[in-house]
């Protein structure tokens, strides 16, 4: 079968950039965002032809075989290493395929409302498309290289993307941060990048991946500090992961991206590429599984529950709500890191790969519904604290319904799409170790705890007076809450009973079948009945509840309000150590110690020649001086010499 | 005519041409059809190369051309051309032409600065092309002292002390250099039993080793000095600060890369060995550099001080790369020079844009000019997009060109200092973003600055020139680096043992 088609899935988009960027950036609205719209349906549309026919007609017999749709030499690095562009399709990439393009697509059409009479609405597109070619580009990379490439280019429609509103001084500082702190995490990832290709003399995913233990083992034999030089290598690839996909201790930038507006929250920091991290390792999840027997998953795990933990500590603290859902973003992605961190190899013990990426699946559309939906009240509100909301749900009902559904969905209600994969993500870690299973039980309630606190606070709580009538969203931003709020609800069933996620997605290509384990089912969904009910009696009315338990929690709820000081550390080891001490240390030395001696040896030079020219008097009774003083002086030498 | 020799008459018959011009609009108008016919000439380089390699030529030079020149001593007019130096040419024609532009409102002695400025690239021109040593001597010195007229005439804020300092340290450069050249010239043998300045004839030659070791280091540094080696960049700084527009494009665009140039094909190549005893040495220099100049870049505060930082990190990848002895980091070496010069160049003609609207470079001074020029400040983004290496830019494929390259050096020291160089990744993001924060977003800081004049048409011809390149190489390079590896082949043999 040609599959050169699918090489336009991120083209179109492109083609969409440069033209909104080029020529349509300043044409009437809504003339820019249709540019952009038609660019990412074309790959909407191309990409479900694809996964139709990647899953129900090529593959029919359940092998699932990856295909190297298109393969093209883009730079020679050396005999050995070139660098390649290209398609490639299996499970996980044509299943990212639709989600990026369903929530783009959604988001694109939401923007359309939601961006209309801005005065960048132009560029608001450009940037969009630009993500949505990059991010595609991602997904399909054939190799570390390609990745890597389209890693950058996801980094930078991010940067553009919160600093948007570039006169506000908290999306420049917002930008800059979350920049710095993902090129942080990518000078490690490129580093890692170095390393594993330098020890197995390729990039290419699927000749990486199909290498087998052995052939790891020799051609990681040297060791690094008690790590074979791969597993230190896939480490490093990890730190990169662990930058973008906001993971604890490099999760910082995430909550201040949320100064983008709030379709890009929706898109990019809760949907997409967010989950690159995931995304990567899972892509190299047999090299990461058959290297040091899994060693660096182990470390994958660990930093997957603790950023799940602590995030979501934070985030029943926070008064924002686009931040409450920033933190919760961080902690659903901790879930899907301990998944991986988790998983077996063959057959059934391949449960926690195939619930992260189901988790990553269900998890885009419940979570950027609520950033829509979240969108939809701060448009109506024209605050993002939920201490100026409340009663909401009269004057926004389709907003209302929405968030409730995606609200349950997140919090793992049976039958909502996050109680599948959740599940199984509690089900892989309690095959793993139980530790990891009652962190993740633990967060599940405090999940539903932020999550209705939010609810409860936003449309209930109190009916109070505002200062414009809040009113419901047009119909492009409604819609789009109720396609993804409808997803939110059946993506978990459908894919869990009809066309199970364990028959596609595994990490072997073998099929498994996937089961609920309803005692521990039982568990998690008790406790996030709890959580809910908990929410409910602190928020469902005005009271002052919260703050006495927040007050009984004293350190502790400062700490977590605070985000544990995390912020504040990187800051001082930046601006006072970084840029403080070394860099203005460095200037002067700069300065005084080299620019200094040149200017020494200048100005020794020019004083020199001012103290010697004055031997050249041009007085002739000087000169006669200074000869017969050196007669008299040589004659007195020669004569020394002689008599001696 | 031979079309190599073509490149050094056209500028100067344009610089004649100059000398009878009246007035400035005439001196602009003929320096830019000058620059547009090498521009053309340098395409039709290009062209005629990529034909003669396509007809199945792999002679290591083509387009020879040897004259005598002072019989006795041996010296001939050679020049002869690879695939590193037609890209080098392109770049200089690219930025030269560009040049002439940016410099499209100099209205004092404005024939003077045009005959200075073609000079110049006259010199760049004839550096690249020539195969005598002497030959490529005489063009370097016709390159760098016109740089102290242009400054100490033309510059802004202290232009003789700038003018002065740069063009002393860039002769004291020249002094050791001339002392390897003369070396080299009086330890070589041909059958004649002359002396010779002709590189192809002295790269068959062996140096013994004490010869490479005693003479490297001058030819190195000598050339280093005017590559920015640190410690002896800060002539740069300085010298960029005063110059004027188009000649810190020219000088931090091309000049310096000759340098670097020069380091590679004349240190390196003709001494390997002493290259290798030294190879430790200079890793550590410059390695060091790579990471400095990006501090340091990070708390300047004039927007040309900043660049200028930025070009001692940037172009000490280049002698960093350099002292991998990989094919493929000598690969991203060539690549950087030109990726570097393209971005410089870029860098510098913004600036002079913007401080020729605003008469300031202090970055506080100003703030919120994307709503006012948002024509210039978006190619400025683009730009330190491309300088911190953003993929689909040609910071990127030189960098990872010299990445991987260093990584395949295996030597402990080696890989310690690639880390520090590849860790400059992030401090140029960190300065990079504090500019377009500071200068570009928020608020407009200086009421002052509301009504700045729009773009110009020949500032677009700039922009367009010199983007269209960073965004060509950035986004199809594999023409360019496998003409770099063809013609790294015949020089790869002197590092293989």
């Amino acid at each position: 079968m040609d599959w050169s088609y699918t090489i336009w899935i991120p083209l179109l988009p492109l083609i969409g950039f440069l033209i909104i960027g080029f020529v349509g950036r300043k044409l009437p609205y809504p003339i820019p965002g249709l540019i952009g719209i038609t660019g990412i349906f074309g790959a909407l549309v191309l990409s479900y032809i694809t996964a139709y026919k990647y899953f129900f007609v090529v593959n029919a017999d359940m092998t699932f075989e990856p295909i190297k749709a298109v393969e093209t030499l883009w730079m020679t690095f050396s005999d050995k290493l070139h660098f390649n562009m290209g398609v490639l399709l299996d499970p996980i990439s044509v299943m990212m395929l639709v989600v990026v393009t369903t929530v783009s697509f959604l988001v694109h059409l939401y923007s359309l409302g939601y961006m209309k009479g801005d005065p960048g609405f132009g560029r608001f597109f450009t940037f969009l498309s630009l993500f949505t070619f990059s991010m595609l580009g991602l997904v399909i990379a054939t190799n570390l290289f390609q990745i890597y490439f389209f890693w950058e280019l996801v980094g930078v429609s991010s940067y553009l993307l919160i600093g948007f509103y570039y006169e506000k001084p908290s999306a420049i500082l917002a930008s800059k941060k979350a920049f710095i702190v993902t090129r942080f995490a990518d000078f490690f990832f490129l580093i890692g990048i170095l390393v594993i290709s330098y020890y197995t003399e390729t990039f290419d995913f699927l000749t990486l991946n199909g290498m087998s233990e052995s052939a790891l083992a020799s051609a990681g034999s040297t060791s690094f500090m008690g790590m074979s030089v791969l597993a230190l290598g896939l480490t490093l690839a990890f730190v990169g992961g662990a930058g973008k996909s906001a993971m604890f201790p490099l999760h910082i930038w995430l909550p201040d991206a949320m100064e983008g507006p709030t379709p890009v929250s929706a898109l990019i920091h809760a949907a997409t590429m967010v989950v690159a991290g995931v995304f990567l390792v899972a892509r190299l999840f047999p090299m990461y599984y058959h290297v040091d027997g899994g060693i660096v998953l182990s470390i994958i795990a660990f930093v997957g529950a603790s950023s799940s933990l602590i995030a979501a500590i934070i985030a029943t603290t926070q008064m924002d709500i686009k931040r409450v859902l920033a933190f919760s973003t961080m902690s659903q992605i901790g879930y899907m890191m301990l998944s991986l961190g988790v998983s077996g190899y063959d057959g059934h013990h391949g449960l926690g790969y195939t619930a992260s990426m189901f988790h990553l699946f269900t998890h885009a559309f419940f979570k950027s519904l609520l950033f829509l939906a979240a969108g939809s009240i701060i448009h109506a509100v024209h605050s993002n604290y939920m201490t100026k909301m409340g009663g909401l749900r009269k004057h926004l009902p389709i907003t209302h319904i929405t968030f409730l559904l995606a609200s349950l969905a997140i919090s793992g209600i049976y039958p909502f799409a996050g109680f599948f994969s959740k599940d199984a993500i509690l089900d892989a870690a309690h095959m793993h170790s139980p530790i990891y299973f009652w962190i993740g039980w633990f967060v599940a309630g405090l999940t539903a705890f932020y999550m209705f606190r939010l609810y409860f606070r936003i449309f209930w709580y109190e009916d109070r007076e505002y200062h414009h009538t809040p009113h419901e969203s047009p119909l492009t931003m409604t819609v789009p809450l109720m396609i993804l709020a409808l997803l939110s609800v059946v993506s978990g069933f459908i894919f869990f009973y009809i066309l199970p996620f364990g028959t596609y997605i595994t990490p072997t290509g073998e099929e498994f079948h996937m089961h609920i384990d309803w005692t521990l089912a039982g568990l998690s969904l008790a406790i996030a009945v709890v959580g809910i009910f908990i929410a409910w009696f602190m928020y469902f009315k005005k009271n002052n509840k919260a703050e006495k338990v927040a007050n009984s929690f004293g350190m502790l709820y400062k700490w977590a309000y605070n985000k544990f000081y995390i912020d504040e550390i990187y800051m001082f080891v930046t601006k006072k150590i970084m840029f403080g001490v070394v860099s203005a240390g460095w200037m002067w030395f700069d300065t005084k110690i080299v620019d200094g001696s040149m200017n020494l040896i200048g100005n020794t030079t020019v004083k020199t020649s001012y103290a010697i020219k004055k031997l050249q008097s041009g007085k002739m009774q000087d000169y006669v001086l200074a000869v017969v003083v050196g007669a008299v002086a040589l004659g007195a030498i020669f004569i020394y010499i002689w008599t001696r | 005519m031979n079309i190599l020799t073509l490149l050094v008459v056209i500028p100067a018959l344009t610089i004649l041409g100059l000398i009878f011009t009246k007035g400035y609009k005439q001196a602009r108008v003929l320096s830019a059809i000058g620059m547009g016919l090498q521009f053309v000439a340098t395409l039709y380089l290009v062209y005629m190369y990529f034909q003669a390699r396509g007809a199945g030529n792999t002679d290591a030079f083509l387009f020879d051309q040897n004259l005598v020149w002072y019989k006795s001593l041996n010296i001939h007019y050679h020049v002869a051309i690879d695939g590193i130096g037609v890209l080098m040419i392109l770049l200089t024609s690219v930025v030269t032409f560009a040049g002439v532009f940016a410099s499209w409102e100099v209205k004092d002695l404005t024939k003077e600065f045009f005959i200075f400025l073609i000079m110049l690239a006259m010199g760049v021109f004839g550096f690249f092309i020539a195969q005598d040593l002497f030959t490529m001597f005489v063009f370097y010195e016709i390159a760098v002292i016109p740089m102290y007229v242009l400054i100490g005439i033309w510059g802004t804020g202290p232009k003789e002390y700038s003018a002065m300092k740069l063009t002393l340290m860039l002769m004291g450069g020249s002094a050791l250099l001339l002392v390897a050249l003369l070396g080299i010239y009086f330890n070589s043998e041909t059958a004649t039993g002359l002396h010779t300045f002709d590189m192809q004839e002295l790269s068959k030659m062996h140096f013994p080793f004490a010869f490479q070791k005693f003479f490297f280091p001058f030819a190195f540094v000598g050339f280093g000095v005017l590559g920015a080696l640190f410690p002896f960049h800060t002539w740069s700084p300085d010298g960029h600060a005063s110059a004027p527009t188009a000649v810190s494009m020219l000088h931090a665009g091309v000049l310096m890369k000759l340098g670097s140039y020069g380091a590679f094909r004349v240190a390196m190549y003709l001494m390997p060995e002493g290259a290798v005893y030294f190879a430790n040495f200079f890793l550590v220099l410059t390695g060091f550099s790579v990471i400095y100049g990006a501090f340091v870049a990070v708390r300047k505060t004039d927007l040309k001080f900043i660049n200028a930082y930025s070009s001692v990190s940037h172009v000490g990848l280049i002698l960093f790369a350099l002292m991998m002895f990989t094919k493929t980091a000598f690969t991203g070496a060539i690549l950087q020079m030109i990726s570097h010069g393209l971005m410089t160049a870029m860098f510098f003609g913004l600036i002079g844009m913007i401080y020729g609207r605003t008469h300031t470079r202090e970055i506080y001074k100003m703030g919120g000019l994307m709503k006012i020029l948002p024509v210039i400040s978006a190619t400025y983004v683009i730009a330190g997009l491309a300088s911190l290496g953003l993929p689909g830019l040609s910071g990127f494929v030189a960098e990872m060109n010299i990445f991987v390259g260093a990584w395949e050096n295996p030597n402990l020291l080696n890989r310690v200092f690639s880390v520090i160089a590849i860790s400059a990744i992030v401090v140029t993001a960190v300065y990079i973003l504090r500019v377009v924060g500071v200068l570009l977003m928020g608020p407009l800081k200086n009421p002052e600055h509301a009504n700045l004049p729009k773009v110009k048409w020949f500032e677009r011809v700039v922009i367009i020139l010199l983007m269209g390149s960073i965004v060509g190489m950035g986004t199809m390079p594999l023409w360019i680096t496998d003409t770099i590896r063809d013609s790294l082949i015949p020089i790869m043999e002197k590092f293989v043992h």
